[in-house]
């Protein structure tokens, strides 16, 4: 249980009513629904839904064989592009990208395919007898994959498919990365995120091995040696913190803490639940969590942002579904001071209310309070520089605090490669972070195929 | 408001909406139900001698769009299932409740004068209106020498229209089966009968799909299946064609046509009208949609027609004749080429790859900054084919522009280029 939460009390509602409310948010599509829905895209010639795609699925190819009742063809289209195409179905902001991009936005119908729904009945229904992708004859090459996320899973199963072997090491007790610990329940439900990884692992060649952390018992000189070649998935390990003082007191809690627990409780009423509570940030992982807490039942949830709603990184389709689940959206206040009451625990916060003046976020000197029984803090994730201590990995040149790679996902060190979120290309998205491992694989075996040939 | 009443071949009518002979005009039940709803008169289901047609089950089958919208429908069932007595018996007393309406009996019987000489008489005194032959019945009855098996011979169209016209003194129209070659043949034929009109078209010999699982096509009776007749909305071009061969083929100038084959809406019909016929005839959008179409159907042709200041049917009957002419006479020198409406475009990219891969290679895709891609004519390869304007998915986003040649009217039978021109 969360420590710093334990003096909180439970939800009053059962298990059974909890795990309603954390069904589904977007229930799949009927039959009937998906042959109407795929019926009405346009089959576009260079698809501006594919452009916007980060892992360029072949999105017209993929809806006419849903249209034309050939959905095991649709989910190996996909999947031949995305080996997480499930889980990125249900996770990924398609309202800023491949919807987005879907001619069918035009002004006469303001009504894009729903390209994500769709991808999820493909997946969800295709039903394989056996895996859809076969091994290419052994390669005698060993990659070892650090982390176990969307990123190392997409660039294990690609190298498993080119007959290279692949060791993944991961720190926590299951894979899945944030598809596992960080999405929100209502999103992602049920066991999705480990059959999804069952599925991807039928295709062997791929072991994983828990419990070993980058920076602890794992170091990048040891991989580099072992393996042929490495990839990093490390994702961003550390939450962003608020830098006041007490912002370690009993009640405040960073929200993918909560999240990661939220998602692994069997029995939802057992978590503490925060009645009034309060959420820094303006990104999905705030309104995910400001949404979980209004769904276990607390009475007060404020979201609040130093910016305003048009800066908010939360797309509007985000928003909309913190307004419908009782989140009050406050804007321009910052952080003061954290509250606490007499046993040190916290009772809330106070805010200094700001504004733009010419282009920079000022204090306008007003200050308010809001009450709270816990604060949650989402304002980013943060690249855990602890992974990073060995010599060699000393070396890895760096963008900002990420790792710096090219387009084909290599870092400045020969063999060593990086992608997902812990590099510093492209977006923090699920989707994102498949491609990168898929790309970094093709890289990786174009590079160890050559000097086979060279040999 | 126009005046959608009609004189058709003699048989009057409060509008030119019929329905055809088939199911909905099986029985009494129907048929006052859609004369309640206001259908301008009916095609009796076609009567026969007794014993009267059994049916198998299944009978219907359909060609479905991708929203599963019926774009062509297939039956195969036969003419009339009850007895004749009482089918007669059914049009006397529908036909003197609703004196108004135009109350036409389909008939078909053996080929023999005998049969046609029996059977006259005993339609005539039900009051009805008119007959009609049914020459089109492509399933099972031409398997008994009837239907489609004479409709096909145009010696038999003529020999039989000719005894009807000698039995009987009511209009007779003759129904054509589109399973032939030159449609003109048969109605030629019955004109020199004597027709008082042609009806056209009837059913056009189909399979609609094949079971996979099953491995027999639609519908299914048992284990096995058979061609039917193929209606509705898909057939609605090939009735056109047909329907304008005979309107200007000079041989049966005159004769009055009845369009049917794909009406479903006020506008299908005023295409048929404009093409030469004097009334229509409905079918399947009925079935699938129920009598009450033709509220809508009355409601939109009058308000079209008085949008076009034409107060009758007449004022527009056969319009678009003259201007259907064999491809010999056609202007080679007119030119369209395509204009892309750029605020329009959506990008799908669709005019781009059709022309690019089975056209004419005349519309650039050009990348743009933002990796979009924008479509452009390439006026000088466009030959003016409509592919693009076909394939757009948005509406008058692509206009075919005339162009301005300064070349004067031209045909192929006096271009230089034909090697058989005529002298000019």
């Amino acid at each position: 249980m969360i420590d710093t939460l334990s003096h909180l009390p439970r939800p009053d509602a059962g298990a059974a009513e909890l795990a309603d409310r954390f069904a589904d948010l977007a229930p799949p599509l009927t039959a009937r629904q998906a042959a109407l829905e795929s019926a009405r895209c346009l089959y576009c010639y260079d698809a501006p839904c594919i452009n916007a795609c980060p892992s360029e699925i072949d999105i017209p190819s993929f809806i006419r064989n849903i249209s034309h009742e050939n959905v095991q063809g649709a989910a190996q289209t996909i999947l031949s592009a995305n080996i997480l195409g499930g889980s990125c179905a249900r996770v990924c902001p398609t309202e800023i990208l491949c919807q987005q991009a879907c001619v069918r936005n035009n002004a006469q119908e303001c009504a894009p395919v729903l390209i994500g729904l769709l991808q999820r009945h493909a997946i969800d229904n295709a039903q394989f007898s056996e895996h859809p992708f076969q091994r290419a004859a052994a390669s005698g090459k060993r990659i070892a994959v650090v982390g176990a996320g969307p990123a190392g899973l997409s660039c294990a199963h690609r190298l498993a498919m080119h007959g290279h072997e692949v060791v993944i090491f991961e720190a926590r007790e299951k894979a899945g990365g944030l598809n596992e610990y960080g999405i929100a329940k209502y999103k992602l439900v049920d066991d999705f995120a480990q059959r999804e990884l069952a599925f991807l692992l039928q295709i062997g060649g791929i072991e994983i091995r828990h419990g070993h952390k980058l920076g602890d018992d794992l170091s990048l000189s040891e991989l580099h040696q072992q393996f042929d070649s490495v990839f990093l998935g490390i994702g961003l390990a550390a939450s962003k913190r608020l830098g006041l003082a007490d912002d370690a007191a009993p009640g405040l809690l960073a929200a993918t803490d909560y999240i990661r627990e939220l998602r692994q409780t069997d029995d939802l009423s057992q978590l503490p639940l925060a009645r009034r509570c309060i959420v820094l940030g303006a990104g999905n992982t705030a309104i995910d969590m400001a949404v979980q807490m209004s769904k276990l039942g607390a009475d007060d949830v404020n979201l609040v942002y130093r910016r305003g709603l048009s800066e908010m990184g939360a797309t509007e389709h985000e928003q909309a579904i913190a307004k419908d689940n009782q989140v009050r959206l406050l804007t321009w206040a910052q952080p003061e001071q954290v509250l606490l009451d007499d046993q040190g625990q916290v009772r809330g916060m106070r805010f200094a209310r700001t504004r733009l003046d010419n282009g920079r976020l000022q204090a306008t000197g007003e200050t308010f309070e809001l009450a709270a029984d816990a604060i949650f803090t989402a304002i980013g994730q943060a690249f855990d520089g602890a992974a990073l201590v060995d010599p060699l990995a000393r070396e890895l040149q760096r963008e900002g605090e990420r790792i710096w790679v090219d387009a084909q996902l290599r870092t400045s060190l020969p063999g060593i490669y990086a992608g997902g979120d812990c590099t510093a290309l492209g977006q923090d998205l699920t989707v994102q972070a498949v491609q990168h491992g898929k790309l970094a694989a093709e890289a990786i075996h174009a590079h160890l195929m050559l000097t086979v040939e060279a040999a | 408001m126009a005046d959608l009443s009609i004189e058709f071949a003699g048989i009057k009518a409060p509008n030119p909406f019929w329905l055809a002979s088939a199911p909905p005009t099986d029985k009494a039940y129907n048929v006052v139900r859609a004369f309640e709803a206001g259908w301008g008169g009916v095609v009796w289901k076609t009567l026969g001698e007794d014993p009267a047609a059994v049916n198998v089950s299944s009978r219907y089958s359909a060609h479905f769009g991708p929203n599963r919208q019926v774009q062509g429908f297939n039956n195969i069932e036969l003419i009339t299932d009850r007895s004749l007595e009482i089918n007669l018996r059914e049009i006397t007393q529908v036909k003197k409740d609703w004196p108004d309406r135009a109350m036409i009996v389909s008939l078909m019987v053996p080929c023999v004068e005998e049969s046609w000489k029996t059977i006259l008489p005993l339609v005539e005194a039900t009051g009805c209106d008119g007959i009609e032959l049914n020459f089109g019945c492509p399933h099972g009855m031409p398997e008994r020498g009837m239907g489609a098996a004479v409709g096909q011979v145009p010696e038999y169209v003529e020999m039989v229209t000719r005894w009807c016209k000698t039995y009987s003194s009511l209009p007779v129209i003759v129904k054509l089966t589109p399973n032939i070659t030159d449609v003109r043949l048969s109605a030629r034929a019955a004109y020199r009968g004597g027709a008082d009109a042609v009806s056209l078209i009837n059913t056009i010999n189909s399979i609609t799909s094949v079971n996979l699982e099953r491995m027999v096509a639609n519908p299914i009776v048992g284990s096995q299946s058979t061609h039917g007749g193929y209606c509705g909305s898909a057939v609605k071009p090939i009735a056109l064609n047909m329907v304008a061969e005979i309107a200007r083929d000079p041989e049966t100038r005159g004769l009055p046509i009845c369009g049917i084959g794909g009406i479903g809406s006020w506008r299908d019909a005023a295409e048929f009208v404009a093409l030469g016929c004097g009334a229509v005839q409905v079918c399947t959008a009925a079935m699938l949609h129920g009598f009450r179409i033709v509220e809508e159907m009355k409601d939109g042709l009058s308000r079209w027609m008085d949008s076009q200041g034409y107060a009758s049917l007449k004022d527009f009957s056969g319009r678009a004749v003259g201007n259907t002419t064999d491809w010999k006479y056609l202007d080679i020198n007119y030119q369209v080429i395509a204009k892309i409406d750029q605020d329009a475009c959506i990008g799908c990219g669709r005019c781009h790859i059709a022309c690019e891969d089975t056209a004419h290679q005349a519309i650039a895709s050009l990348t743009q900054a933002d990796g979009t891609h924008k479509y452009e004519v390439i006026d000088e390869e466009c030959v003016g084919c409509n592919l693009c304007q076909i394939t757009c998915p948005v509406e008058s986003c692509i206009e075919m522009v005339a162009q301005d040649t300064g070349k004067p009217f031209l045909d192929w039978l006096h271009d230089p280029r034909n090697p058989y021109r005529e002298a000019s």
